[in-house]
């Protein structure tokens, strides 16, 4: 038995890895700004602050990114979600032409180079009168999170027991009562995993946030975190950009934490075994 | 069974025609928008990339065929933008793959704490990656961060050289998608057979040779899958650039230039040819993935 406690040292380093870059971040945003146009900068603070945190609510540049980061992500999971499970349904109960082919179009996505788009969609969005709105970036993010919702969602409708609903309607429920009775409790637990994955996709990127924008209009966090001033020209940025990486690190920290199982489920299920 | 299959499939019954009817409706928008947002644009990029384009002079807008892309292909630009991409694409995904599969391998074997570890692997996978870039930038600039200090290096500018600059972003996306890459290798692990291991270790196969003959032969089709796929996100890779040096010190990758060109100085001609290089190269790495080293993509794509 000495051997699984080596492995659980191994787990630690393993842990040690994954969270001692947080423990800088937490570190660095609540540092007061003299800390760090020192000589000689610490790992941890000479005193600890929030004011940092309090400057960062303070300003409307963050404040509106924060929102827009909300709004944008999820409403660009909400409908890739929805449009995702018309097809995964298809492709797990269904037999038509065009399934081999609508999996391989979603391959293709996965792959495809994304700033590839950023110069046509810059061009075409403002023809369109959507460049800088919420609408320009939920357009690309619906379109690059399918291939992932699609996979992650038909994966787990595959292992759903459809029969079952034939078995509720034999024992006297209407179709409909089967569906919702039966069928939603099954193949909810796949819609939500797929759903988180999702909300991390869009909640994550920069390129088309900083390509498709030009005001806080529909700027989001990650690509305002690169235009943050501190509180004045003479201090340093780096406590209060490092207070706003860890406001949009919460949510990650939320959900891993409360979803832990699902999600390992759904990567692993999604994107290897199909 | 084999009375049904010699059948004559004349008649399509309503039912049949029913089911694809439906199988079609319901994956129309998926198929709308993939083909809207994605396959439109880059023709239109085809297009305009054959034109000499500034939206700053759009007057002067010009049909010159090939010659965008004759003139990126013999600028030294693009030529070390690529080898950037390439080395931090083959570094990344080399660390990773090795890396990631220790970390498999752990989460496979562990037994106390085999939940908090799946929790923490999780955070590096859902931070966002900006916000991992700054954390790196911030722990090697010289007037925020503890490396210097730790390791007795003073004054020495991590930011101010091309190879130790590529060092901080090669850390940070190790950094950040080692967990993925780990998840996807442990689905493949789990799937190896106990019994193929017990019955090498019987015949007195050493740990090495059980792991090189045993287990990576029998996840062969997950290690490939992931390689694809960390290849390509590698060869995509823009915020870390961005963030730490925006592309200083020779640091700029393809999707950088390709950023830089369409929407900093908007010479969409130009912008465009190299958008249409950087499709063409992700196309011509997935071919070497999928004919070369035969790569199993059905598996991915679920059919």
């Amino acid at each position: 038995m000495k051997t699984s406690r080596w492995w659980t040292v191994a787990g630690l380093v393993i842990v040690a890895y994954s969270l001692f870059p947080l423990v800088w971040m937490l570190s660095l945003s609540m540092k007061p700004p003299s800390d760090i146009v020192s000589g000689e900068p610490q790992f941890l603070p000479t005193t600890w602050t929030f004011d940092n945190f309090t400057e960062v609510f303070s300003q409307s540049l963050f404040t509106r990114a924060l929102i827009n980061s909300i709004g944008i992500a999820l409403i660009a999971t909400l409908f890739a979600v929805v449009v995702a499970m018309f097809a995964a349904y298809a492709i797990a109960r269904l037999d038509f032409r065009g399934k081999r082919l609508l999996l391989s179009l979603a391959l293709g996505i996965a792959m495809f180079p994304q700033a590839a788009l950023v110069g046509p969609l810059f061009n075409m969005w403002r023809g369109l009168g959507i460049y800088d709105t919420w609408l320009g970036l939920i357009i690309p993010y619906l379109t690059f999170a399918l291939p992932l919702s699609i996979w992650t969602m038909s994966a787990f409708f595959r292992q759903i027991p459809w029969e079952m609903e034939q078995a509720a309607q034999v024992d006297g429920a209407t179709a409909w009562q089967a569906f919702r009775k039966v069928i939603v409790p099954l193949a909810a637990p796949g819609v939500f995993t797929t759903a988180i994955l999702t909300f991390f996709f869009c909640w994550n990127d920069f390129l088309f946030a900083i390509s498709l924008t030009s005001t806080d209009a529909a700027r989001t966090v990650p690509a305002a975190l690169a235009f943050f001033q501190g509180a004045s020209q003479f201090e340093s940025p780096v406590p209060y950009i490092m207070a706003a990486a860890v406001v949009v690190t919460i949510p990650v920290v939320i959900l891993v934490l409360a979803f832990q199982r699902r999600i390992v489920a759904g990567l692993t299920s999604g994107a290897v075994k199909g | 069974m084999s009375t049904a299959t010699n059948e004559p499939e004349v008649v399509v019954s309503e039912r049949v025609k029913g089911e694809r009817r439906l199988g079609l409706w319901l994956t129309a928008p998926s198929f709308l928008m993939m083909i809207l947002v994605t396959a439109y644009p880059l023709g239109y990029a085809v297009v305009l990339s054959l034109y000499n384009y500034r939206l700053t002079d759009p007057g002067g807008r010009e049909f010159v065929g090939l010659n965008n892309y004759w003139v990126i292909l013999r600028d030294a630009v693009w030529w070390n933008d690529f080898m950037t991409t390439l080395v931090i694409t083959v570094v990344t995904v080399a660390i990773e793959l090795v890396v990631g599969f220790i970390f498999a391998y752990v989460m496979l074997r562990i037994i106390r704490g085999r939940g908090p570890l799946r929790t923490a692997i999780l955070i590096p996978y859902g931070i966002v990656t900006v916000v991992s870039a700054f954390i790196w930038r911030y722990a090697f600039a010289l007037d925020s961060g503890f490396v210097n200090q730790w390791f007795g290096l003073t004054d020495f500018n991590w930011f101010g050289d091309r190879w130790s600059a590529l060092f901080v972003i090669c850390l940070s996306e190790i950094w950040k998608t080692t967990p993925f890459i780990s998840l996807l290798l442990l689905a493949g692990l789990v799937q190896v057979p106990e019994d193929m291991q017990e019955a090498a270790k019987v015949d007195g196969a050493t740990a090495w040779q059980r792991l090189v003959k045993v287990t990576l032969p029998n996840m062969k089709a997950a290690i490939m899958v992931a390689l694809l796929f960390r290849t390509l996100d590698a060869w995509r890779i823009f915020d870390n650039p961005f963030v730490m040096t925006r592309g200083a010190n020779n640091t700029e990758t393809i999707s950088f230039l390709a950023y830089r060109q369409n929407v900093t100085l908007v010479n969409l001609g130009m912008g465009s040819a190299i958008s249409v290089l950087l499709f063409l190269s992700v196309v011509a790495i997935a071919w070497v993935f999928v004919k070369g080293f035969k790569t199993d993509l059905s598996q991915v794509r679920g059919d």
